[in-house]
């Protein structure tokens, strides 16, 4: 009798723990988790389960507060990958009151940010599976606003998943002032203008000071630019380094934006993966520093590429926008090159820029008036934008507010020596032709430089590293062919 | 209730007990299982925002995986590195084991180095290749230990030579898994008859002889377990190689296994080709474990 009772128990108890993970798909109960040979465990713990799962449902709940009708939504979906975009609406945007990490208030309309980090495209996977269901979401779930970066821009700008800013009232006198690159990256292949950017990040050539004493006994960025004016100088100088005892670069990818921005054709046309001669340029010009000692394979952001930070890992230069020598480069750490102010700026071979964000409103928006406004005052207010520059050294998308901060002398760039750098960044900036970006961008460029790596490492050759590229980029774009 | 047969039928509470593993099993495995052979006759997957298909196309997809004619590179690389990794392994694991459960050795401290041996495995097997990743960097602390002691004067680029990068990888899944194994043969070899290796001290057999003549024969039933799962674990090898070589299977696709090119499709979406490729790695097991089976001589099912 107390066995039958027992066992009565615990199968009801284990149904129910199986069941809990039905009940709803924000919750993964334990029978779903288990893989089968586990199956067991789920048994000795429904008891502990079940009210778990009943008490994350009506968190999950919350979410869809019932909003009051009115013109406009009362919730603003923003999607992003960092905490920056979300710091500078809180430090910058005036009506922005922040409540906790992940949500605030703009007058009476509650802000929700859905932060997706970037590794191994979650953020990518993430958006565009909302985006898809963006039709059927009710109107406080929908996205409003998404940023993008400028490699898979197209990707979204060429969808009609967003809104042509001129839709929202937003018109070219407005954005007059900002550099004619951030425009070409989030125009769709119509023409039309789908996003905006508060800031810009033209690169420049970081160079070691001490080293540039030791070798060529000037630090002047003049002088310097000298040695860096064209790629053949630049090869040329990499040879004398070598002699001194320095790589020019860390890695051959330091450069491969510098080729790749300044492309003539389109990674892919009607649907042939095309290779530019500038980027094949580059593989060639690789091939020579490699092979000839002058500079390593490394990948960005690894441990072997960072130790140019610091004067023993014997780097000469980085390719880079401010946010590298600002951000990236170890300038906090005592004895790196940077936070002894030992970096020099000049323009290098080629004008180039790296990384920054562009603002999308997303088709279906209900808060799009508010849109509109987040994004007139990000990006065009003078103001603001000169906050920005002073507060978090960011490089805006503003010519007239840059034209002025690089005419003022009172502002200068410790890391740098006391250079400012700010009229280099916006000479570069104002050079940049960016007509050439297709939504394949990400993949190409990231599957190119992993192929080459064999080709320069001497573990294939040119024509089979290409192979390489071409199988890889397929995998990942099934619809191209070469 | 007493007017009931007093003999309590327990039964059904077995098949009542059996049902979360057969819902699990039905949910996340057969028909998962099926929806992929499915799949794999249509085209399907995301070019950006677009989705395209699914459209039929019946055995497009497993030609245009034949007529690359990667996935034979890709087998290859697979089996290379199931073997470099299993050999090595079963030795070590059946001599650990043969001292562990060795009652004449009377080993002190088995308690402890059986705990030891078998903690490589708790390390999760990403967190392991990233330490491999970072000890084994170009300028990573082994090539700068091995130049200072005059072993070598130009750092050795591990993960750019196949037999290198191999290496480390089968060496990683053989540390890992070694632990584990020695466990399962030591259970077979303690499950012996004690009487059995008795009688052949009594008969004057050396240490050789009982492993070969006693242990081994009597351990097959275990070794064809060990042997299945870890060829199945092996064909499955993901992890280690995924993050040691960030995904690309460098140098030129050497270390790119199966589950990796598997892999390749998802940033598509890429359910076809994925699909056909699932099938044809579960064809390829299925046949490979069979015919482990068979040249184990197991099929007269004594178990």
């Amino acid at each position: 009798m107390k066995k039958k009772l027992l066992s009565v128990l615990l199968s009801a108890a284990m149904l129910t723990g199986i069941l809990a993970g039905c009940g709803n798909d924000t919750t993964t109960a334990p029978a779903t988790d288990a893989p089968a040979a586990e199956t067991p465990a789920a048994e000795e713990t429904p008891a502990a389960e079940t009210p778990a799962a009943e008490e994350e449902t009506p968190a999950a709940d919350d979410a869809a507060e019932a909003a009051p009708a009115a013109d406009e939504g009362k919730v603003l979906n923003i999607y992003c990958w960092n905490e920056e975009f979300k710091s500078r609406i809180t430090d910058h945007y005036p009506d922005y009151t922040e409540i906790d990490a992940t949500s605030g208030t703009i007058g009476d309309v509650s802000v929700k940010w859905n932060i997706t980090p970037n590794a191994d495209n979650a953020y990518q996977n993430n958006l565009d599976e909302t985006l898809l269901k963006q039709a059927d979401a009710a109107a406080d779930d929908k996205i409003d606003l998404f940023l993008i970066e400028a490699d898979y821009a197209l990707k979204y700008v060429d969808s009609e998943y967003t809104m042509p800013v001129a839709d929202l009232g937003i018109t070219d006198a407005d954005l007059s002032k900002q550099y004619q690159y951030t425009k070409d990256v989030v125009t769709d292949s119509n023409g039309v203008l789908k996003g905006v950017s508060w800031q810009g990040c033209p690169g420049v050539l970081f160079y070691n000071r001490e080293a540039a004493k030791e070798v060529f006994g000037t630090d002047d960025p003049a002088e310097i630019q000298n040695y860096v004016k064209d790629w053949d100088t630049f090869n040329a100088t990499a040879a004398t380094l070598k002699d001194a005892g320095y790589n020019i670069m860390s890695s051959v990818n330091d450069s491969y934006r510098v080729y790749s921005n300044n492309v003539s054709k389109k990674w892919v046309n009607d649907n042939m993966i095309t290779i530019d001669d500038n980027i094949m340029k580059w593989v060639d010009d690789s091939k020579v520093l490699v092979d000839g000692g002058m500079t390593g394979t490394h990948d960005l952001w690894s441990d072997d590429w960072s130790k140019g930070f610091y004067p023993e890992g014997k780097v000469f230069a980085y390719f880079g926008p401010a946010w590298l020598v600002n951000f990236s480069m170890a300038a906090d750490t005592e004895g790196s090159i940077g936070n002894q102010g030992g970096w020099g700026a000049t323009e290098g071979p080629q004008g180039f820029f790296w990384g920054g964000t562009w603002i999308c409103a997303a088709t279906g928006t209900d808060n799009a008036s508010l849109v509109k406004d987040i994004m007139l005052k990000m990006t065009t207010d003078d103001t603001i934008m000169k906050e920005i520059v002073v507060a978090d050294d960011d490089f805006v998308n503003n010519s007239t507010v840059m034209d002025a901060m690089a005419q003022d002398t009172s502002y200068s760039s410790k890391i740098l020596g006391g250079q400012n750098p700010l009229g280099m960044y916006a000479n570069g900036v104002s050079s940049l032709d960016l007509s050439n970006l297709s939504s394949y961008d990400q993949g190409c460029n990231e599957e190119f430089q992993h192929a080459m790596k064999n080709y320069f490492e001497g573990t294939a050759t040119k024509e089979e590293a290409l192979d390489l590229f071409y199988k890889a980029v397929v995998e990942k774009y099934p619809e191209l062919s070469y | 209730m007493k007017k009931k047969s007093k003999a309590v039928r327990y039964n059904k509470w077995g098949y009542i007990f059996l049902l979360p593993f057969i819902i699990v099993y039905v949910i996340f495995q057969l028909i998962p299982m099926f929806t992929t052979i499915y799949n794999s006759f249509f085209e399907n997957y995301m070019s950006g925002l677009k989705q395209i298909g699914p459209n039929f196309v019946g055995l497009k997809n497993y030609n245009s995986l034949f007529s690359q004619g990667d996935i034979w590179v890709y087998t290859k690389n697979t089996l290379v590195l199931w073997i470099m990794c299993f050999v090595p392994q079963i030795i070590l694991s059946l001599l650990l084991g043969a001292w562990f459960s060795d009652t004449r050795l009377r080993l002190k401290g088995q308690r402890f180095f059986k705990t030891v041996i078998y903690l490589p495995n708790l390390i999760m097997a990403s967190a392991f290749s990233m330490l491999f990743f970072t000890l084994f960097s170009d300028g990573g602390p082994i090539n700068s230990l091995l130049i200072q002691i005059g072993f070598i004067s130009e750092p050795y680029k591990f993960l750019s030579n196949t037999g290198s990068a191999r290496g480390l990888i089968a060496g990683m899944n053989c540390l890992m898994w070694f632990g584990n194994t020695t466990i399962l043969l030591m259970a077979g070899m303690m499950g012996i008859d004690t009487s059995l290796f008795e009688a052949s001290e009594v008969d004057g057999a050396t240490a050789t002889q009982v492993f070969f003549k006693i242990t081994l024969p009597l351990l097959r039933p275990i070794l064809i377990y060990v042997m299945i799962t870890s060829l199945i674990g092996g064909l499955q090898l993901f992890d280690v190689p995924q993050i040691l070589t960030n995904g690309t299977g460098d140098p030129m696709r050497t270390t790119m296994t199966l589950i990796m090119f598997l892999n390749k499709h998802l940033f598509s979406k890429n359910y076809g080709m994925a699909g056909a490729l699932s099938v044809l790695l579960f064809i390829i097991t299925a046949v490979l474990s069979l015919i482990i089976f068979k040249v184990t001589g197991n099929d007269k099912r004594k178990g």
